[in-house]
Protein backbone atom coordinates (compact mmCIF):
# COMPACT_ATOMS: atom_id res chain seq x y z
CA UNK A 1 0.00 0.00 0.00
CA UNK A 2 1.22 3.46 -0.86
CA UNK A 3 0.07 6.80 0.42
CA UNK A 4 -0.91 9.49 -2.05
CA UNK A 5 1.97 11.65 -3.24
CA UNK A 6 3.16 14.31 -0.86
CA UNK A 7 5.99 16.75 -0.36
CA UNK A 8 8.36 15.92 2.44
CA UNK A 9 10.03 18.54 4.58
CA UNK A 10 12.48 17.90 7.41
CA UNK A 11 13.10 21.25 9.10
CA UNK A 12 15.90 21.62 11.61
CA UNK A 13 14.17 24.18 13.81
CA UNK A 14 10.74 24.57 15.37
CA UNK A 15 10.40 28.01 13.78
CA UNK A 16 10.93 26.52 10.30
CA UNK A 17 8.44 23.75 11.03
CA UNK A 18 5.80 26.26 12.15
CA UNK A 19 6.47 28.40 9.07
CA UNK A 20 5.88 25.36 6.86
CA UNK A 21 2.58 24.63 8.63
CA UNK A 22 1.60 28.30 8.38
CA UNK A 23 2.17 28.36 4.61
CA UNK A 24 0.49 24.97 4.15
CA UNK A 25 -3.07 26.26 4.50
CA UNK A 26 -4.20 23.24 6.46
CA UNK A 27 -2.95 20.68 3.95
CA UNK A 28 0.15 19.96 6.02
CA UNK A 29 0.63 17.32 8.72
CA UNK A 30 3.28 16.96 11.40
CA UNK A 31 5.11 13.63 11.43
CA UNK A 32 6.65 12.57 14.75
CA UNK A 33 6.64 8.82 15.47
CA UNK A 34 4.36 8.17 12.50
CA UNK A 35 2.80 5.06 14.04
CA UNK A 36 -0.72 6.39 13.48
CA UNK A 37 -0.15 8.88 10.66
CA UNK A 38 1.74 6.54 8.31
CA UNK A 39 -0.89 3.74 8.49
CA UNK A 40 -3.63 6.35 8.00
CA UNK A 41 -1.84 7.71 4.95
CA UNK A 42 -1.36 4.19 3.56
CA UNK A 43 -5.07 3.49 4.00
CA UNK A 44 -5.72 6.93 2.44
CA UNK A 45 -7.72 8.10 5.40
CA UNK A 46 -5.18 10.93 5.48
CA UNK A 47 -3.65 12.55 2.39
CA UNK A 48 -1.71 15.64 3.41
CA UNK A 49 -0.07 17.64 0.63
CA UNK A 50 3.01 18.15 2.74
CA UNK A 51 4.43 16.16 5.61
CA UNK A 52 6.60 18.07 8.07
CA UNK A 53 8.92 15.57 9.75
CA UNK A 54 9.94 17.01 13.13
CA UNK A 55 12.39 14.20 13.94
CA UNK A 56 15.38 16.34 12.96
CA UNK A 57 14.53 19.17 15.34
CA UNK A 58 16.87 18.99 18.34
CA UNK A 59 15.85 19.11 22.00
CA UNK A 60 12.35 17.66 21.68
CA UNK A 61 13.21 14.17 22.95
CA UNK A 62 13.09 14.53 26.71
CA UNK A 63 11.06 13.81 29.80
CA UNK A 64 12.06 15.37 33.08
CA UNK A 65 10.79 16.58 36.40
CA UNK A 66 11.27 20.26 37.24
CA UNK A 67 12.57 20.96 40.75
CA UNK A 68 8.97 21.62 41.90
CA UNK A 69 7.84 18.18 40.67
CA UNK A 70 6.19 19.24 37.39
CA UNK A 71 6.71 16.55 34.74
CA UNK A 72 7.48 17.67 31.17
CA UNK A 73 7.37 15.31 28.19
CA UNK A 74 8.80 16.58 24.89
CA UNK A 75 7.23 16.03 21.47
CA UNK A 76 9.77 13.38 20.45
CA UNK A 77 9.72 11.35 23.67
CA UNK A 78 8.89 7.80 22.55
CA UNK A 79 6.60 5.43 24.46
CA UNK A 80 9.63 3.22 24.98
CA UNK A 81 11.59 6.04 26.64
CA UNK A 82 8.88 6.30 29.28
CA UNK A 83 8.63 2.51 29.64
CA UNK A 84 12.34 2.21 30.50
CA UNK A 85 12.70 5.46 32.44
CA UNK A 86 14.00 5.40 36.01
CA UNK A 87 12.57 8.84 36.84
CA UNK A 88 9.12 7.77 35.63
CA UNK A 89 9.33 4.48 37.53
CA UNK A 90 10.16 6.44 40.68
CA UNK A 91 7.98 9.51 40.25
CA UNK A 92 4.93 8.93 38.05
CA UNK A 93 3.17 5.58 38.67
CA UNK A 94 0.22 6.10 36.30
CA UNK A 95 2.50 6.74 33.32
CA UNK A 96 4.87 3.95 34.42
CA UNK A 97 1.96 1.48 34.47
CA UNK A 98 0.53 2.57 31.10
CA UNK A 99 3.77 2.80 29.07
CA UNK A 100 4.29 -0.98 28.65
CA UNK A 101 0.65 -1.40 27.56
CA UNK A 102 0.64 1.09 24.67
CA UNK A 103 0.42 -0.62 21.26
CA UNK A 104 3.18 -3.26 20.92
CA UNK A 105 6.90 -3.17 21.81
CA UNK A 106 8.04 -2.37 18.27
CA UNK A 107 5.54 0.42 17.74
CA UNK A 108 6.66 1.82 21.12
CA UNK A 109 10.20 2.42 19.86
CA UNK A 110 8.89 5.04 17.39
CA UNK A 111 5.51 6.28 18.57
CA UNK A 112 5.47 9.36 20.78
CA UNK A 113 3.45 10.36 23.83
CA UNK A 114 2.57 13.82 22.48
CA UNK A 115 1.84 12.41 19.02
CA UNK A 116 -0.70 10.02 20.54
CA UNK A 117 -2.46 12.95 22.19
CA UNK A 118 -2.59 14.81 18.86
CA UNK A 119 -3.92 11.74 17.04
CA UNK A 120 -6.86 11.95 19.50
CA UNK A 121 -8.03 8.40 19.05
CA UNK A 122 -10.99 8.00 21.45
CA UNK A 123 -9.47 4.66 22.55
CA UNK A 124 -6.00 6.10 23.18
CA UNK A 125 -4.22 5.11 26.37
CA UNK A 126 -2.36 8.37 26.92
CA UNK A 127 -5.44 10.57 26.64
CA UNK A 128 -7.00 8.68 29.57
CA UNK A 129 -3.75 8.98 31.54
CA UNK A 130 -3.50 12.72 30.83
CA UNK A 131 -7.12 13.34 31.84
CA UNK A 132 -6.61 11.41 35.09
CA UNK A 133 -3.46 13.39 35.82
CA UNK A 134 -5.01 16.76 34.95
CA UNK A 135 -2.29 17.38 32.35
CA UNK A 136 -1.87 20.19 29.85
CA UNK A 137 -0.52 20.36 26.31
CA UNK A 138 1.89 23.14 25.30
CA UNK A 139 1.42 24.19 21.70
CA UNK A 140 3.48 26.62 19.66
CA UNK A 141 2.41 28.59 16.59
CA UNK A 142 3.42 31.73 14.73
CA UNK A 143 2.06 33.88 17.56
CA UNK A 144 3.94 32.03 20.29
CA UNK A 145 3.10 29.42 22.88
CA UNK A 146 -0.13 28.59 24.67
CA UNK A 147 -1.17 25.86 27.07
CA UNK A 148 -4.36 23.85 26.66
CA UNK A 149 -5.79 21.68 29.44
CA UNK A 150 -6.06 18.07 28.26
CA UNK A 151 -9.82 18.07 28.87
CA UNK A 152 -10.12 20.94 26.35
CA UNK A 153 -7.48 19.63 23.93
CA UNK A 154 -9.57 16.90 22.33
CA UNK A 155 -12.69 18.23 20.59
CA UNK A 156 -13.92 14.92 19.19
CA UNK A 157 -12.66 11.72 17.61
CA UNK A 158 -9.36 12.57 15.85
CA UNK A 159 -9.99 16.28 16.37
CA UNK A 160 -7.97 18.57 18.61
CA UNK A 161 -7.86 22.23 19.56
CA UNK A 162 -4.60 22.63 17.60
CA UNK A 163 -4.75 25.33 14.95
CA UNK A 164 -3.45 24.31 11.51
CA UNK A 165 -0.24 26.26 12.09
CA UNK A 166 0.47 25.02 15.61
CA UNK A 167 2.63 22.13 16.85
CA UNK A 168 2.16 20.38 20.19
CA UNK A 169 5.64 20.58 21.64
CA UNK A 170 5.24 19.34 25.19
CA UNK A 171 2.91 17.60 27.63
CA UNK A 172 2.91 18.96 31.18
CA UNK A 173 1.79 17.02 34.23
CA UNK A 174 1.39 19.33 37.24
CA UNK A 175 3.38 18.64 40.38
CA UNK A 176 1.37 16.48 42.79
CA UNK A 177 0.29 17.79 46.18
CA UNK A 178 2.01 15.17 48.31
CA UNK A 179 2.72 11.78 46.89
CA UNK A 180 1.72 10.73 43.37
CA UNK A 181 0.08 7.31 43.44
CA UNK A 182 -1.80 5.55 40.71
CA UNK A 183 -2.02 2.85 38.13
CA UNK A 184 -3.28 1.85 34.71
CA UNK A 185 -5.00 -1.38 33.76
CA UNK A 186 -6.13 -2.39 30.30
CA UNK A 187 -7.92 -5.44 29.00
CA UNK A 188 -7.06 -6.24 25.40
CA UNK A 189 -7.74 -9.40 23.40
CA UNK A 190 -4.14 -9.38 22.22
CA UNK A 191 -1.21 -6.99 22.29
CA UNK A 192 -1.82 -4.07 19.96
CA UNK A 193 -5.61 -4.40 19.83
CA UNK A 194 -7.85 -1.56 20.91
CA UNK A 195 -8.68 -1.72 24.60
CA UNK A 196 -11.78 -3.69 25.52
CA UNK A 197 -11.72 -1.47 28.59
CA UNK A 198 -9.01 0.47 30.37
CA UNK A 199 -8.74 2.67 33.44
CA UNK A 200 -6.18 5.28 34.48
CA UNK A 201 -6.07 6.25 38.15
CA UNK A 202 -4.01 9.15 39.50
CA UNK A 203 -4.19 9.99 43.19
CA UNK A 204 -2.32 12.55 45.24
CA UNK A 205 -1.94 11.49 48.85
CA UNK A 206 -0.79 13.58 51.82
CA UNK A 207 -0.60 12.19 55.36
CA UNK A 208 -2.44 9.03 54.34
CA UNK A 209 -5.38 11.01 52.90
CA UNK A 210 -6.36 11.54 49.29
CA UNK A 211 -6.07 15.21 48.27
CA UNK A 212 -6.79 14.75 44.59
CA UNK A 213 -8.35 11.82 42.73
CA UNK A 214 -8.31 11.63 38.92
CA UNK A 215 -9.81 8.69 37.05
CA UNK A 216 -10.39 8.31 33.30
CA UNK A 217 -11.35 5.45 31.01
CA UNK A 218 -10.77 4.36 27.42
CA UNK A 219 -12.56 1.76 25.34
CA UNK A 220 -15.87 2.23 27.08
CA UNK A 221 -17.39 5.08 25.08
CA UNK A 222 -17.05 7.15 21.94
CA UNK A 223 -14.47 9.30 23.71
CA UNK A 224 -12.11 9.25 26.66
CA UNK A 225 -14.37 9.34 29.71
CA UNK A 226 -13.41 11.60 32.59
CA UNK A 227 -14.62 9.96 35.81
CA UNK A 228 -12.99 12.46 38.14
CA UNK A 229 -16.39 13.60 39.51
CA UNK A 230 -17.23 9.98 40.31
CA UNK A 231 -13.94 9.70 42.20
CA UNK A 232 -14.34 12.97 44.11
CA UNK A 233 -15.83 11.28 47.19
CA UNK A 234 -12.32 9.99 47.95
CA UNK A 235 -10.96 13.51 48.51
CA UNK A 236 -10.22 14.12 52.18
CA UNK A 237 -10.49 10.40 52.97
CA UNK A 238 -8.05 7.60 53.61
CA UNK A 239 -8.68 4.68 51.26
CA UNK A 240 -10.88 2.00 52.82
CA UNK A 241 -12.51 -1.12 51.49
CA UNK A 242 -15.87 0.64 51.72
CA UNK A 243 -14.99 3.86 49.87
CA UNK A 244 -13.04 1.91 47.22
CA UNK A 245 -16.17 -0.17 46.52
CA UNK A 246 -18.31 2.98 46.32
CA UNK A 247 -15.96 4.73 43.90
CA UNK A 248 -15.47 1.61 41.75
CA UNK A 249 -19.25 1.39 41.33
CA UNK A 250 -19.57 5.14 40.66
CA UNK A 251 -16.85 5.06 38.00
CA UNK A 252 -18.36 2.00 36.31
CA UNK A 253 -21.71 3.82 36.29
CA UNK A 254 -20.37 6.72 34.19
CA UNK A 255 -18.78 4.40 31.60
CA UNK A 256 -20.68 4.26 28.31
CA UNK A 257 -19.70 0.86 26.93
CA UNK A 258 -21.31 -0.63 23.85
CA UNK A 259 -21.81 -4.33 23.28
CA UNK A 260 -19.61 -5.51 20.43
CA UNK A 261 -17.27 -8.35 19.46
CA UNK A 262 -15.00 -7.44 22.38
CA UNK A 263 -17.72 -8.06 24.95
CA UNK A 264 -21.10 -6.99 26.18
CA UNK A 265 -21.72 -3.62 27.73
CA UNK A 266 -22.35 -5.25 31.15
CA UNK A 267 -19.10 -7.18 30.91
CA UNK A 268 -17.08 -4.05 30.12
CA UNK A 269 -18.70 -2.17 32.98
CA UNK A 270 -17.78 -5.01 35.31
CA UNK A 271 -14.18 -4.92 34.06
CA UNK A 272 -14.02 -1.20 34.85
CA UNK A 273 -15.32 -1.81 38.35
CA UNK A 274 -12.80 -4.60 38.90
CA UNK A 275 -9.89 -2.55 37.56
CA UNK A 276 -10.71 0.49 39.72
CA UNK A 277 -10.98 -1.79 42.76
CA UNK A 278 -7.67 -3.47 41.99
CA UNK A 279 -5.73 -0.25 41.46
CA UNK A 280 -7.16 1.49 44.53
CA UNK A 281 -6.72 -1.59 46.73
CA UNK A 282 -3.12 -1.92 45.67
CA UNK A 283 -2.53 1.77 46.50
CA UNK A 284 -4.27 1.32 49.88
CA UNK A 285 -2.13 -1.70 50.74
CA UNK A 286 1.15 -0.04 49.84
CA UNK A 287 0.15 3.19 51.64
CA UNK A 288 -0.57 1.16 54.78
CA UNK A 289 2.78 -0.59 54.48
CA UNK A 290 4.60 2.71 54.15
CA UNK A 291 2.79 4.21 57.18
CA UNK B 1 1.44 -2.43 -8.18
CA UNK B 2 4.29 -4.07 -6.37
CA UNK B 3 6.93 -1.40 -6.66
CA UNK B 4 6.98 2.28 -7.38
CA UNK B 5 9.81 1.86 -9.82
CA UNK B 6 11.90 -1.15 -10.63
CA UNK B 7 15.29 0.48 -10.47
CA UNK B 8 15.59 2.81 -7.54
CA UNK B 9 18.09 4.92 -9.50
CA UNK B 10 15.44 5.76 -12.10
CA UNK B 11 13.49 8.78 -10.91
CA UNK B 12 9.72 8.58 -11.18
CA UNK B 13 8.10 10.46 -14.03
CA UNK B 14 6.59 13.90 -13.88
CA UNK B 15 6.96 16.52 -11.22
CA UNK B 16 7.24 14.16 -8.26
CA UNK B 17 9.82 15.53 -5.87
CA UNK B 18 12.68 13.12 -5.35
CA UNK B 19 15.09 13.24 -2.44
CA UNK B 20 18.62 11.88 -2.47
CA UNK B 21 19.29 10.05 0.78
CA UNK B 22 22.23 8.14 2.18
CA UNK B 23 21.40 5.28 4.50
CA UNK B 24 23.83 2.96 6.22
CA UNK B 25 22.39 -0.46 5.47
CA UNK B 26 24.11 -3.41 7.11
CA UNK B 27 27.31 -1.42 7.49
CA UNK B 28 27.37 -0.10 3.94
CA UNK B 29 26.48 3.45 2.89
CA UNK B 30 23.78 3.33 0.20
CA UNK B 31 22.85 6.49 -1.68
CA UNK B 32 19.49 6.37 -3.40
CA UNK B 33 16.93 8.74 -4.86
CA UNK B 34 13.53 8.18 -3.33
CA UNK B 35 10.10 9.60 -3.75
CA UNK B 36 8.91 10.66 -0.29
CA UNK B 37 6.05 8.18 -0.19
CA UNK B 38 8.33 5.18 -0.73
CA UNK B 39 8.23 3.08 2.43
CA UNK B 40 11.45 1.90 4.01
CA UNK B 41 10.33 -1.74 3.68
CA UNK B 42 9.91 -1.32 -0.07
CA UNK B 43 13.23 0.46 -0.49
CA UNK B 44 14.90 -2.42 1.33
CA UNK B 45 13.15 -5.11 -0.70
CA UNK B 46 12.70 -3.67 -4.17
CA UNK B 47 15.33 -0.96 -4.25
CA UNK B 48 18.18 -2.63 -2.42
CA UNK B 49 17.06 -6.18 -3.29
CA UNK B 50 17.38 -7.29 0.32
CA UNK B 51 14.38 -9.58 0.26
CA UNK B 52 15.00 -11.12 3.68
CA UNK B 53 12.81 -8.41 5.17
CA UNK B 54 9.21 -9.43 4.56
CA UNK B 55 6.08 -7.35 4.27
CA UNK B 56 3.11 -9.16 5.76
CA UNK B 57 0.11 -7.15 6.83
CA UNK B 58 1.27 -3.74 5.58
CA UNK B 59 -0.74 -2.22 8.43
CA UNK B 60 1.72 -2.09 11.36
CA UNK B 61 0.33 -5.22 12.99
CA UNK B 62 2.40 -8.24 12.07
CA UNK B 63 6.04 -7.20 12.49
CA UNK B 64 7.36 -9.32 9.58
CA UNK B 65 9.08 -6.17 8.27
CA UNK B 66 10.94 -5.51 11.54
CA UNK B 67 14.45 -4.11 11.05
CA UNK B 68 16.77 -2.31 13.43
CA UNK B 69 16.87 1.47 13.02
CA UNK B 70 19.81 2.97 14.91
CA UNK B 71 19.80 -0.26 16.92
CA UNK B 72 16.11 -0.25 17.90
CA UNK B 73 13.48 -2.43 16.25
CA UNK B 74 10.97 -0.69 13.99
CA UNK B 75 8.31 -1.82 11.55
CA UNK B 76 9.84 -0.76 8.24
CA UNK B 77 6.42 -0.63 6.55
CA UNK B 78 5.60 2.26 8.89
CA UNK B 79 8.47 4.59 8.08
CA UNK B 80 9.19 6.47 4.89
CA UNK B 81 12.57 5.65 3.35
CA UNK B 82 13.34 9.37 3.20
CA UNK B 83 13.22 9.46 7.02
CA UNK B 84 16.15 7.05 7.22
CA UNK B 85 18.53 9.60 5.65
CA UNK B 86 21.71 9.61 7.75
CA UNK B 87 20.58 6.69 9.90
CA UNK B 88 21.69 3.11 10.39
CA UNK B 89 19.47 0.24 9.26
CA UNK B 90 20.15 -3.44 9.98
CA UNK B 91 18.21 -6.16 8.22
CA UNK B 92 18.15 -9.92 8.73
CA UNK B 93 20.91 -10.19 6.11
CA UNK B 94 23.29 -8.62 8.63
CA UNK B 95 23.02 -11.55 11.04
CA UNK B 96 25.06 -14.31 9.40
CA UNK B 97 28.69 -13.90 8.45
CA UNK B 98 30.09 -15.58 5.34
CA UNK B 99 31.02 -18.68 7.29
CA UNK B 100 28.62 -18.97 10.18
CA UNK B 101 25.12 -18.31 11.38
CA UNK B 102 24.30 -15.84 14.13
CA UNK B 103 23.40 -17.59 17.43
CA UNK B 104 19.79 -16.38 16.97
CA UNK B 105 19.63 -18.10 13.56
CA UNK B 106 21.23 -21.20 15.04
CA UNK B 107 18.67 -21.18 17.83
CA UNK B 108 15.78 -21.04 15.33
CA UNK B 109 17.38 -23.98 13.50
CA UNK B 110 18.11 -26.03 16.63
CA UNK B 111 14.73 -25.47 18.26
CA UNK B 112 12.58 -25.55 15.11
CA UNK B 113 11.58 -21.94 15.67
CA UNK B 114 9.86 -21.70 12.30
CA UNK B 115 7.47 -23.52 10.05
CA UNK B 116 6.53 -21.44 7.01
CA UNK B 117 9.28 -18.93 7.87
CA UNK B 118 7.43 -15.80 6.86
CA UNK B 119 7.60 -14.12 10.28
CA UNK B 120 11.12 -15.37 11.01
CA UNK B 121 13.20 -12.37 9.82
CA UNK B 122 11.11 -9.99 11.93
CA UNK B 123 11.16 -12.37 14.90
CA UNK B 124 14.93 -12.62 14.72
CA UNK B 125 15.44 -8.86 14.53
CA UNK B 126 13.08 -8.34 17.49
CA UNK B 127 15.04 -11.03 19.34
CA UNK B 128 18.32 -9.29 18.49
CA UNK B 129 17.04 -6.01 19.91
CA UNK B 130 15.95 -7.79 23.10
CA UNK B 131 19.23 -9.67 23.57
CA UNK B 132 21.26 -6.52 23.01
CA UNK B 133 19.42 -4.94 25.92
CA UNK B 134 19.07 -8.06 28.09
CA UNK B 135 21.26 -11.11 27.53
CA UNK B 136 19.52 -13.08 30.26
CA UNK B 137 15.79 -12.73 29.51
CA UNK B 138 13.11 -14.79 31.19
CA UNK B 139 10.56 -16.62 29.08
CA UNK B 140 8.05 -13.95 30.03
CA UNK B 141 10.36 -11.14 28.91
CA UNK B 142 10.87 -12.90 25.57
CA UNK B 143 7.12 -13.27 25.08
CA UNK B 144 6.61 -9.55 25.75
CA UNK B 145 9.50 -8.59 23.45
CA UNK B 146 8.05 -10.50 20.49
CA UNK B 147 4.45 -9.53 21.19
CA UNK B 148 4.57 -7.08 18.27
CA UNK B 149 5.46 -9.92 15.88
CA UNK B 150 2.78 -12.35 14.73
CA UNK B 151 3.38 -16.00 13.88
CA UNK B 152 0.50 -18.05 12.52
CA UNK B 153 2.26 -21.44 12.50
CA UNK B 154 4.25 -22.23 15.59
CA UNK B 155 2.10 -21.11 18.49
CA UNK B 156 5.28 -19.28 19.57
CA UNK B 157 6.54 -22.13 21.79
CA UNK B 158 9.55 -22.98 19.68
CA UNK B 159 10.30 -19.35 18.90
CA UNK B 160 10.59 -18.67 22.62
CA UNK B 161 12.80 -21.76 23.03
CA UNK B 162 14.96 -20.63 20.11
CA UNK B 163 15.54 -17.22 21.67
CA UNK B 164 16.33 -18.80 25.07
CA UNK B 165 18.80 -21.07 23.28
CA UNK B 166 20.42 -18.10 21.51
CA UNK B 167 20.65 -16.13 24.75
CA UNK B 168 22.44 -19.00 26.45
CA UNK B 169 24.91 -19.35 23.59
CA UNK B 170 25.54 -15.61 23.45
CA UNK B 171 26.14 -15.51 27.22
CA UNK B 172 28.65 -18.33 26.89
CA UNK B 173 30.37 -16.53 24.01
CA UNK B 174 30.55 -13.24 25.87
CA UNK B 175 32.41 -14.80 28.81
Amino acid sequence: MYPSRFNYESPKTLADAIALLDSGAGETKVLAGGQSLVPMMKLRFAFPGTVVDINNIPNLNYHRFDSDGTLRIGALCRHEDLEHSDVIAKGQPTIAAAAPLVADPIVRTRGTFVGSLCHADPQGDWAAVMIALGGRVVVQGPKGKREIAMKDFVLGPFQTALEFNEIAIEAVIPAPAGQARGGYLKLERRVGDFATASVAVALEITGGKVVRAGIAMAGVGGKTIDATDAASSLVGQALTEANIATVAAAVAAVAEPRSDHRGSSDYKRQIIRTFVTRILTSIANSTKKAA
Amino acid sequence: MTSLYEEISTPPAGDVPVRRVTINVNGQARTVDVEPRLLLAHLIRQGLKLTGTHTGCDTTNCGACTVLFDGRPIKSCTMFAVQADGHKVETVESLASASELHPIQEGFKEKHGLQCGFCTPGMMMAAKALLERNLNPTEDEIRWAISGNLCRCTGYQNIVKAILWAAEKMRAESK
